[in-house]
């Protein structure tokens, strides 16, 4: 993948795919680091399929539909000397509270750190994608923050659907202009 | 965010049409967005897709979708086309500049662009 935000598109794929009617997608930078959060309440996996996914040699044959992901974003996270981490619940083993988090932290300064790249894009298309989904996301860096809560856009919108074209650019000219502030800090 | 309140002037003009919108969609334009399609450069496909349908003031007749891997990766971005009672088109090797082809020659003029589908490339 050319850029972060591909990795974190294709990821929140799976939680799209895993029945989630809540997905978070949270950034948060230092001077050395990038720290990434897919969380989602989806329908989990057990302990051997987490355990599949991310071994690529394994993931092909036993989980086809979660394929090559995981892996690619595991190495963009340890390339760069940072770490990868994936937990979940099951739906079979907690019917009331279940779904799935991955972690990835990158060391931003690392040679071989994949720059975040069009996040905004991203952003869009997983509204686009999944328009009844609630999703929450947030890029962090110390006190400033670019936020986007689904759920509060349609406290506002009522009947008028996410995927609307007028809504989507709504969304990334919304992003845009927190990040023009954002980037200067 | 930006303020809300934009939000609820979407909503004040859009009444009517979200009614006008049920039952329609004549056209539906699917982009494979998997990891193969991702990795390939899918998401400005589609995101010229969404744009462009809107643009060209084709929103009431065309819906734009994502779906998994098709399972032809070789091929990707792809993106099929389909309409009520005509065989399946499906576009490969997609960029932004020609998902602006599609939008104005297919999915407006109704001319299939014969060289940017697949039987062009098995030929």
């Amino acid at each position: 993948m050319k850029e972060l935000s591909l990795n974190i598109l294709d990821i929140a794929q799976n939680s799209i795919k895993a029945g989630a009617s809540h997905i978070g997608v949270t950034l948060d930078e230092t001077d050395e680091t990038l720290s990434l959060s897919i969380t989602d309440d989806g329908c989990g996996m057990t302990a051997d399929v987490v355990r599949g996914v991310t071994d690529p040699f394994y993931t092909t044959r036993t989980t086809r539909s979660v394929g090559m992901g995981i892996p690619l974003l595991k190495l963009a996270a340890e390339q760069t000397g940072g770490s990868f981490s994936i937990e979940s619940v099951s739906e079979l083993d907690d019917p009331s509270s279940h779904g799935t988090t991955v972690r990835a932290q990158f060391f931003k300064n690392h040679l071989d750190f994949t720059p975040l790249g069009d996040v905004v894009s991203t952003v869009c298309t997983l509204i686009q994608g999944a328009p009844d989904v609630d999703w929450h996301f947030c890029h962090r860096r110390g006190a400033d923050a670019v936020e986007l809560d689904t759920a509060e856009m349609r406290a506002v919108l009522g009947d008028v659907p996410l995927d609307s074209f007028e809504v989507l650019d709504w969304i990334r000219q919304s992003l845009l202009e927190e990040y023009a502030g954002f980037n200067r800090q | 965010m930006k303020s809300l309140a934009e939000l609820a002037a979407i909503r004040e003009r859009m009444k009517d049409k979200v009614v006008l919108r049920e039952g329609s969609g004549d056209i539906r334009v699917v982009v494979g967005m998997a990891t193969c399609g991702i990795a390939a450069g899918a998401r400005p496909v589609l995101n010229r897709f969404v744009e462009q349908v809107s643009a060209q003031g084709l929103a009431d007749k065309v819906t734009v979708t994502q779906t998994g891997c098709i399972g032809i990766c070789q091929f990707e971005p792809v993106v099929e086309v389909y309409e009520a009672g005509k065989e399946k088109v499906t576009y490969v090797k997609m960029t932004a500049e020609k998902a602006d082809e599609v939008v104005e020659k297919h999915l407006k003029g109704g001319k299939v662009i014969g060289e940017y589908t697949i039987s062009a490339m098995n030929a």
